[in-house]
């Protein structure tokens, strides 16, 4: 694997992960619980899908076949997807969108943060921006979670379902492969291993503030580094594809 | 009197650039200042609008009275030597 080779897989990697939670969050739009938080996770959806587009735009670069970020958005099928799995959870109720917010915020937060050093000038340009968004999407993501589990005892018992129910998507987020480990060496991807204690902190702090509990340590997913979804994704790419995949090249 | 199920209601005033008045943008519904300034961005500068936001809640905004119209605002209807049309404009001057 070259250098340039691990950088796609990579740059797809992050490109998918933002793709697939901002399709997730763009579903909220108009079903939110009132209108305010409706435009504040359509504009999380948004930041999302804007850096959906540039890294998917610089993966099609670093793939060299002349293929768009169109192309890698609507026309692979589900097994060549890299997005980590707690990002195509449904929605569920609006606890389930909280902590998903949570968990991959904190991470996100944490993780722009560092790739703003890659030696992969674009991915730095891209995390540079990304990083100022996701700081408020995980302020978002925190100071819902407070009022939640120190809300009502509705609210409370709903934050704690969804914090044990998703805890086990969680562990993908820290995997590293053989692209990892090339793109480290180069000084182009983020050592995860020292994120995984901060991220970590980040959560027990949220979670303690809020009187809630920390989920057990439990079996955790695996699967998204090598293409392998739930079956959720299926589902949202039927949606996603749909139009492109009906009327290719489909333009407006 | 308060028959509105949503969140307490708080008047959002942004202030366009460094130096410009806050001006009234509209209303949100929040539960705490959090919750309000962070709706009043998501609600109201998302086109680049502001570059600062001041929320208050709206139980604290004093409104005069409509039936006090007549005696409040008739008597500034006839004394236009208080408007500075009597003056002649400098050239080039702004924001007069």
């Amino acid at each position: 694997m070259t250098t340039k080779e691990a950088t796609f897989t990579y740059t797809l990697r992050l490109g998918d992960d933002a793709l697939i939670l901002g399709h997730r969050l763009s579903e909220l739009c108009s079903k939110a619980p009132f209108i305010e938080e409706d435009l504040a996770l359509t504009n999380i959806a948004l930041d999302m899908i804007g850096r959906a587009q540039a890294m998917l735009s610089h993966a099609a670069e670093l793939e060299g076949k002349g293929k768009t970020a169109d192309d890698l958005a609507y026309r692979r099928p589900e097994i060549n997807y890299y997005n980590h799995l707690i990002t195509e959870q449904p929605n569920g109720d609006f606890a389930h969108t909280i902590v998903r917010q949570l968990y991959l915020s904190a991470f996100e937060f944490l993780f722009y943060c560092e790739l703003e050093k890659s030696k992969d000038e674009t991915l730095a340009a891209i995390a540079k921006k990304a990083s100022k968004e996701v700081q408020y999407h995980w302020q978002h993501a925190m100071d819902w979670t407070i009022r939640l589990g120190d809300g009502t005892g509705e609210s409370k018992r709903r934050m704690q379902i969804a914090l044990y129910e998703l805890w086990m998507y969680t562990g993908e987020l820290f995997e590293m492969d053989a692209v990892d480990e090339t793109l480290i060496k180069a000084g182009i991807a983020v050592d995860l291993t020292s994120l995984k204690t901060q991220w970590l902190n980040l959560i027990k702090n949220t979670v303690t503030e809020a009187t809630l509990l920390m989920p057990d340590d439990t079996y955790m997913q695996s699967g998204s580094r090598k293409g392998i979804h739930s079956e959720h994704l299926g589902h949202i790419l039927s949606e996603l594809q749909y139009l492109q995949r009906a009327y290719p090249d489909a333009i407006w | 009197m308060n028959s509105d199920t949503q969140l307490d209601l708080w008047e959002v005033f942004i202030q366009s650039k460094s130096g410009q008045p806050y001006i009234h943008a509209g209303s949100i519904h929040a539960s705490d200042m959090k919750m309000a300034m962070q709706n009043a961005r998501d609600t109201y500068t998302r086109r680049g609008e502001g570059t600062s936001i001041w929320v208050v809640p709206s139980k604290y905004i004093v409104a005069s009275n409509p039936d006090d119209n007549a005696m409040l605002f008739d008597p500034s209807n006839d004394k236009i030597y208080r408007h500075p049309t009597f003056y002649v404009m400098p050239e080039g001057a702004k924001n007069i």
